[in-house]
């Protein structure tokens, strides 16, 4: 499952060094600068809306990444990823609105509440498995949506709590600054992601997906790197609440509901499970879904009798497309992504060397 | 008085409910997150029968229940047939996307407002007095089917040719394939009850207060219920209803109207702590999935 994939031919390593490079071939270093100068060249090509949804994108694809880390690789099943980003979107809101904090607190501060709730998430993966775990975080997301539900309606913010733009060193981030900013904190992110999947706590995890008895066996601390995934995926997921919560200005329990929880798991099925590429797929994929529909809707004949319903097209659409993933390409878009690879990798031939499948 | 009763009502609807759960977890280990989302559509099938039949409301009510028995066998035969032997997050998420179809659907379908299939079979609502206390006549009805519903099924599983094999299934799908016994039959009626159910304390909930978009919730909020009594056991399911009720109804009274949404879940976490496989459940549950 987890064999490298196949490289065209004639690459060896000749030092330890070259085993350790993220990039290993001259192919992946052009196309990491082609890519890097195309990212850093579109805001100032594109028209503020685009824009808009490049940044969605990016604070989509920390939450993507974080979850993909405790459910693609550690295995631990989350259904209230939306509660943690919540969480680290409300303790901004909070720290900016009471004690007018600055953005340099109010991130690690979100950072912590993540850890900390992290922590609470993680304790149940300790005695449960699979389903039950699963519920146990539906449950979890519940508990902090009605906390965050209960101090709006106290402090009598029934509509949400409205945050002032922050100021990095005394200058006002414009629509241009904040894409630069979210694309920093998404490849932080992957950065992260890649990084602890190479060490010793991403084998620990991917141990423990494979086999708990296993891992233990083996040595390694159950309780210790399960809490850990926890902890940092949530940790991650609250800081990625905390830009939301900037970027927007705005923070407010109904952007948070159950459905946001479902879009992130759908990020990572349609992307594709195990695999950090699958995450950033996902993310652009479902971030982009509803602005693909409602052009499309655009295009059909009978527009008006649909344009109230734009969101019940858009959940109808969800539905479907989510289903068919699920039944005809369980790999999601990395699936159909190392196809197109290995087809032009095999060419002339259509199968793998019988030798080297086991799987 | 009017509390216990309060109390009644909102416990038939969660066990009505959670015994959908029940019964295709049961047999086929499936959690159903769509289940709110089919209790839903059982309701709106109401409001498609009414007009149909106009002035013969058992007709039209018989006629919506009969069709959600079918949409259940619909959704496992062309759905959930595909993800038998799969994961579990794969088959859980196979239903939470059924269940997001399902409101875009009836959206798309009924409109988004609020409906009333009382007024649109014409049947009437009157409140009854017991002791002092009122009850409305379809929170009557409700508790009444819970516990017809709740009979039948006790019976049909335990003396039921169909629901030994439902059992048996549920036990061991290898040895009871073995056996003879059709799997894929089996689990399709599983679907079919679990839906016919979920459809029955939809539509009365519906006849009482009007149906709305936020149906779903009550329905996720009877998950509790199952799980609190035991994934797997039917007396569970009534007797967690009855545990969650209670708890929401005097929380809500006593302490903060605002806890409705949560309670259920505040008990749910409880009961996942101290003993994860519920009151009635059995233990090994834990490890098989």
């Amino acid at each position: 499952m987890f064999r490298p994939q196949p490289r065209a031919s004639g690459y060896f390593h000749t030092g330890y060094a070259q085993d350790f490079a993220l990039l290993q071939t001259r192919t992946e270093r052009v196309s990491l600068v082609l890519f890097a100068v195309a990212l850093a060249a579109f805001p100032f090509v594109a028209s503020p809306f685009p824009l808009d949804l490049a940044c969605q994108v990016f604070l989509a694809s920390i939450g993507a990444l974080s979850l993909m880390l405790l459910t693609g690789y550690a295995g631990q099943i989350s259904l209230g990823h939306a509660g943690l980003m919540a969480a680290g979107a409300f303790t901004t809101g909070i720290l900016a609105r009471e004690l007018h904090a600055p953005f340099w607190l109010a991130l690690p501060a979100s950072a912590m509440t993540g850890i900390i709730l992290g922590f609470v998430f993680g304790l149940p993966s300790l005695r449960l498995r699979g389903l039950y775990l699963a519920v146990s975080t539906l449950a979890l997301h519940f508990i902090v949506i009605y906390l965050g539900g209960e101090y709006e309606t106290k402090r009598g913010f029934s509509t949400g709590i409205l945050i002032d733009p922050p100021s990095l060193a005394g200058i006002k981030l414009s629509q241009r600054g904040w894409y630069f900013v979210l694309l920093i904190a998404a490849v932080l992110a992957l950065l992260v992601c890649i990084n602890l999947l190479r060490s010793r706590s991403g084998r620990a995890w991917r141990a423990i997906h494979a086999k708990e008895t296993v891992a233990e066996a083996l040595g390694i601390g159950i309780a210790r790197y399960k809490l850990l995934a926890f902890v940092i995926s949530s940790s991650m997921t609250s800081v990625a609440g905390c830009l939301f919560a900037y970027y927007r200005g705005f923070v407010s329990i109904e952007a948070f509901d159950l459905f946001l929880s479902i879009q992130y798991i759908a990020m990572i099925i349609i992307g594709g499970m195990g695999s950090l590429l699958g995450a950033l797929l996902g993310a652009v994929f479902v971030t982009l879904f509803p602005y693909v529909i409602e052009r499309l809707l655009h295009l059909l004949p009978n527009v008006q009798r649909l344009a109230g319903d734009v969101f019940a097209v858009n959940y109808a659409a969800f539905g479907v497309v989510m289903i068919l993933f699920l039944i005809f390409e369980p790999l999601g878009l990395v699936g159909i992504w190392r196809r197109i690879q290995n087809y032009f990798l095999l060419w002339p031939f259509k199968q793998r060397p019988l030798a080297g499948t086991r799987k | 008085m009017q509390l216990v009763i309060n109390i009644i009502v909102l416990a038939s609807i969660y066990a009505l409910i959670a015994c959908g759960y029940v019964l295709i977890y049961r047999v086929s280990r499936v959690l159903n997150l769509a289940h709110g989302e089919l209790m839903m559509l059982g309701a709106y099938l109401v409001l498609a029968t009414a007009s149909l039949f106009s002035g013969q409301p058992v007709l039209a009510l018989g006629m919506a229940v009969l069709l959600s028995l079918v949409v259940g066998v619909l959704v496992y035969v062309f759905l959930m047939r595909k993800m038998t032997g799969e994961m579990v997050l794969a088959a859980i998420l196979t239903t939470v996307a059924l269940g997001i179809l399902i409101r875009g659907a009836v959206v798309l379908i009924w409109s988004a407002s609020q409906q009333y299939p009382a007024q649109a079979l014409s049947v009437p609502n009157p409140s009854i007095a017991i002791g002092g206390a009122y009850i409305s006549l379809w929170s009557l009805v409700l508790v009444g089917m819970n516990a017809a519903i709740y009979a039948a099924l006790f019976g049909f599983l335990r003396f039921g040719r169909w629901g030994i094999r439902m059992r048996a299934a549920g036990q061991n799908p290898l040895l009871a394939a073995q056996r003879g016994i059709n799997l894929h039959g089996v689990y399709a009626l599983a679907w079919a009850l679990s839906t016919l159910t979920g459809a029955l304390a939809g539509i009365l909930m519906a006849l009482d207060s009007g149906l709305t978009q936020s149906m779903p919730v009550i329905g996720l909020k009877a998950f509790p219920a199952a799980l609190v009594g035991g994934l797997d056991s039917l007396v569970g399911a009534l007797i967690g209803a009855l545990i969650i009720a209670g708890a929401e109804v005097l929380l809500i009274y006593y302490v903060d109207p605002l806890l409705s949404d949560v309670v259920p879940f505040l008990v749910l976490i409880a009961m996942l702590i101290v003993r994860p496989w519920g009151l009635f459940g059995t233990r090994e549950e834990l490890d098989r999935v």
